[in-house]
């Protein structure tokens, strides 16, 4: 073990963290979106929409995460359609992430007593007035620490990305392992780094826990 | 697409298909009891329990599979822990997976309405039975989704099981690509065996949280 090839290749592997920290977040706040969307899809009334929700989260929790990639990088350029690298790796990590973080946020909803709803009703709220100021944020408070789950595991399979020329993290780790033939200290470097940023979202998840817990007596 | 290959090869497959569903769900079964236990422990006020539960949290969810199971199966046996590859691989699935069940459970004990709780008291209700009885049954309604996700995640993971030479649906279908020189068709199989372990799950988790959000049918619509 020589620390100081990590510490010759710091400059890379800070470059490359702030790459896959771009990509992940990216991915995290789209997916969050798109998942939202989705979770509102599947507990429609009507039929067709909820379907069309459940069909979301079936195909995009079943493909693997790497399939998707190549097909939007490499298949849809058949058609003539030319992603860039950038948004066909944060296209391919949010939409795969949306259909997690949609069941994580349905079964919170599940979970939110049924006369919080009927009270907001009672009191003339609109629809869009429950979800925004009823629903969510009691769904957010007991969605929180499934969410950060959701946030690691993205973070992890945000190396993927190197399939479509992403010098992100890992990838940045493999060319210094062949760059100086010492791999171990090339993935300790870069794992070391992955651990940090996910300790930080992880104090991420606690501080906002403490924050949304702020309204319950417990 | 050859199907003369993968008909030749189907025994191995579905034997590798086996001890890949057999890896996953006792390695899951393994990290959901393991998380559950943490998830009750931390519950309890003793600070030095908590925080040592923390580090174990954040050090088997902050660190990937890989380097996990590598550590448990080459350097387990320089402290006395001899493991079979398949052996190691369920132990590595759960304690692995044990880090995020926590958590999990953890966020569904915390949506249960304080209210139940204390009505629980109020009756007269012993802790035990108030866990089982009331907390237990109301944590699930917010639980079994996000459950179902990381099952389907550590089916996923138990891919990596191969680099260890666990002689799982991977594996096996390496091993095909290679004798046959047929790396698409080996995919394209492995992609049906996975759909239909992911379709499976997914439909399992949601027969299960019909069954726990069941009182929800008679309580109306949603507005």
């Amino acid at each position: 073990m020589k620390p100081e090839v990590i510490l010759h290749s710091f400059g890379y592997l800070t470059q490359a963290a702030g790459v896959t920290i771009a990509v992940s977040f990216a991915g995290i706040v789209i997916g969050f979106a798109i998942g939202a969307l989705v979770c509102m899809a599947r507990l429609s009334r009507r039929p067709w929409v909820k379907r069309l929700g459940g069909a979301y989260v079936s195909v995009f929790r079943g493909v693997p995460l790497l399939v998707q990639l190549l097909f939007i990088y490499y298949f849809l350029a058949e058609f003539g359609l030319d992603v860039p690298a950038i948004v066909a790796a944060v296209g391919g990590l949010a939409l795969s992430s949306a259909a997690y973080q949609a069941e994580i946020l349905r079964g919170a909803l599940n979970a939110v007593p049924r006369g919080q709803e009927e009270a907001a009703v009672a009191l003339g709220f609109t629809g869009l007035q429950i979800w925004r100021r009823v629903l969510l944020p009691q769904a957010l408070r007991i969605s929180v620490p499934p969410l950060i789950n959701e946030f690691i595991l993205l973070l992890k399979a945000s190396s993927l990305v190197s399939v479509v020329g992403i010098a992100e993290l890992t990838r940045v780790s493999m060319n210094i392992a062949s760059m100086t033939y010492r791999p171990l200290e090339a993935y300790v470097g870069g794992g070391l780094f992955y651990l940090a940023i996910n300790l930080t979202l992880a104090g991420f998840g606690a501080l906002a826990e403490r924050r949304l817990a702020a309204g319950e007596t417990r | 697409m050859n199907p003369d290959v993968l008909w030749r090869y189907l025994p191995s497959l579905a034997i590798g298909f086996g001890v890949t569903v057999l890896c996953w769900s006792v390695g899951g079964a393994l990290g959901m009891a393991l998380g559950f236990a943490i998830a009750l422990l931390r519950r309890l006020r003793l600070p030095p329990l908590r925080w040592a539960l923390r580090a174990y949290i954040e050090v088997f969810r902050g660190t990937p599979f890989l380097v996990q199971l590598f550590l448990l199966y080459a350097a387990g046996p320089s402290i006395g822990l001899r493991l079979s590859a398949t052996a190691a691989g369920v132990l590595g699935l759960g304690l692995y997976s044990s880090a995020y069940f926590a958590e999990i459970f953890r966020a569904g004990f915390g949506g249960v309405p304080v209210g139940q709780i204390e009505a629980a008291k109020s009756v007269g209700m012993s802790k035990f039975a108030t866990l089982t009885r009331v907390e237990l049954p109301a944590a699930l309604i917010a639980a079994v989704p996000s459950i179902v996700n990381m099952l389907i995640v550590l089916s996923k993971e138990t891919v990596v099981l191969s680099i260890i030479t666990v002689p799982e649906l991977m594996y096996q279908m390496q091993t095909m690509a290679a004798e046959t020189f047929t790396a698409f068709d080996a995919i394209f199989a492995m992609a049906v065996f996975y759909w239909i372990l992911v379709e499976a799950v997914s439909r399992l988790g949601a027969r299960v949280e019909a069954r726990v959000t069941a009182y929800l049918a008679t309580q109306g619509e949603r507005a």
